[in-house]
């Protein structure tokens, strides 16, 4: 009886991981990628001069101010809520800086007849949820209500609201910016992985002195005929120690939260006209959605 | 000498051996779980906030819905009460307790959202409508921290459980395997408030 049980225990646990291993890809998303664009038209529903309008607005709000807006068209959301897709697709681009996440994000999912406005968790504060319903109900949904509608119409709109709210406080934001600028310099003059080095010059340095002295000494006489007597272990050994320093420490890679992953720098302008406002910023579910 | 030497050697490698083993790790793993823990009680301290302000704005207009608004407020100061610190995370009880009491807020408003539907008057309510937007971000924000949550906490008991890190979890920080949030058990079988929608 215990036996078969423990079988039976073993299948529950096999059906279990077979499950998982099934539910896992779903619940992996296939998200449109921005190529470096503010304005992802994934779906089509826009024409190329409204592309290019949405995306100069974008990028002189970057420019004003050092926030992120952009927006995203999807074919499909993949059975998902469009708060939760809007929320994780601002996470996958990083949209905002790192250090405010103040970045905004419009989906729009015309198969499912939904839209979303996704801010960052520190644009909550001038970009509010109710702020963001708002928005939708007044200036995007009377025009997607239209027959036939007016998405194209309906998202600058969107746009323009977000954009006229996001750029509001301009002398604060300004100077938010370019304080944001500076340090975001200062971190790349400072290499990080300076200080464990020096460290383990010291260690090796320490090491080596008391083996010289030793291997100097009385009984023995260096082995390994190369002047210093280090064993080539410990040379190894100090090599990779060294490695792990200056890839910025022990214990691991932390669990691979969404902050600050972009390696990516903003407001620098990284060439090829490419949109600066993916620098890391992360989200947290906050903002406002509609359907129509 | 030669005894010496190896120590000379041992000293350092001990150092390593200590810090694989989680001496540092361990502490940030915990550290990441408890900030994921105060944002996801920072968005249910935002919706505790927010549901008396949304109450008193439905009042004036659905007067006869009042079993809704009481269940609702019963159910806000159920959930107060129970609270839970960052020490108690690894006790499943209290963690369950306070999930439970969360869910049944979850619950309880959900016909409270419904009502602008058999309301006209309060779909064009600026006021209840703005509430209303700030109380589904404030649901969306506590889905997202909650996943963030059992993210963290998932990596972090991986951690204190797998070697090397296990042995510096178990004899230098005693670390207890932390519980995560469980979906919503509590809210399946939270009765249904009767709440009449044709209205």
């Amino acid at each position: 009886m215990a036996i078969q049980k423990r079988l039976l225990d073993c299948f529950a646990a096999l059906a279990m991981s077979l499950l998982l291993l099934f539910a896992s890809p779903a619940a992996a998303q296939t998200f449109p990628e921005n190529k470096g664009s503010p304005v992802v038209d994934q779906a089509g529903i826009l024409r190329p001069e409204q592309v290019m309008d949405l995306k100069s607005k974008s990028e002189a709000l970057l420019a004003q101010s050092g926030r992120a807006f952009a927006v995203a068209t999807v074919k499909s959301l993949e059975g998902r809520d469009v708060d939760d897709y809007a929320y994780r697709l601002g996470r996958y681009w990083k949209l905002g800086s790192a250090k405010n996440d103040d970045g905004v994000l419009l989906l729009v999912a015309p198969n499912e007849r939904k839209v979303a406005i996704a801010t960052g968790y520190g644009a909550g504060a001038y970009m509010t949820d109710a702020m963001s319903g708002i928005i939708i109900r007044e200036a995007i949904l009377p025009r997607f209500k239209q027959n036939p509608p007016d998405y194209g119409g309906g998202i600058e709109a969107g746009a323009d609201a977000i954009i006229k709210q996001m750029s509001l406080p301009p002398g604060e934001a300004q100077k938010t910016a370019a304080k944001a600028d500076q340090v975001q310099k200062s971190k790349r003059n400072q290499s990080p992985g300076f200080l464990p080095v020096i460290f383990w010059v010291f260690v090796i340095g320490f090491i080596i002195l008391s083996f010289a002295r030793r291997a100097g000494g009385r009984r023995y006489r260096p082995r390994y005929s190369s002047g210093s007597g280090i064993s080539p272990w410990v040379v190894l050994w100090g090599l990779n120690e060294l490695n792990r320093g200056s890839r910025g420490g022990w214990g691991g890679g932390s669990s691979g939260g969404s902050w600050g992953g972009g390696g990516s720098s903003w407001g620098g302008g990284g060439g090829g006209g490419s949109f600066g406002g993916f620098g890391g910023g992360s989200f947290g579910g906050g903002g406002a959605s509609g359907s129509w | 000498m030669s005894l010496l030497r190896r120590f000379g050697l041992l000293a350092p490698l001990a150092a390593f051996g200590l810090a694989g083993c989680g001496l540092n790790s361990v502490p940030t793993a915990e550290e990441d779980v408890n900030a994921k823990w105060a944002n996801l009680q920072a968005d249910y301290q935002r919706r505790a906030d927010l549901i008396p302000n949304l109450v008193a704005t439905v009042k004036g207009y659905a007067k006869q819905e009042s079993n809704v608004l009481i269940a609702v407020t019963q159910a806000r100061a159920d959930a107060t009460k129970v609270t839970l610190n960052a020490n108690d995370l690894s006790d499943p009880a209290k963690v369950k307790a306070f999930n439970e009491a969360q869910g049944r807020l979850t619950q309880a408003i959900i016909p409270l959202q419904r009502l602008q539907e058999a309301y006209p008057d309060l779909k064009s309510n600026t006021n209840f409508l703005a509430l209303q937007d700030q109380l589904e971000g404030t649901e969306n924000r506590i889905r997202a921290a909650r996943q963030d949550y059992n993210e963290s906490v998932q990596a972090y008991n991986t951690r204190i459980r797998t070697f090397p890190d296990a042995i510096g979890a178990k004899i230098f920080y005693g670390a207890k395997p932390k519980v995560p949030f469980e979906a919503a058990a509590a809210a399946q079988d939270a009765p249904t408030v009767n709440f009449n929608t044709s209205g």
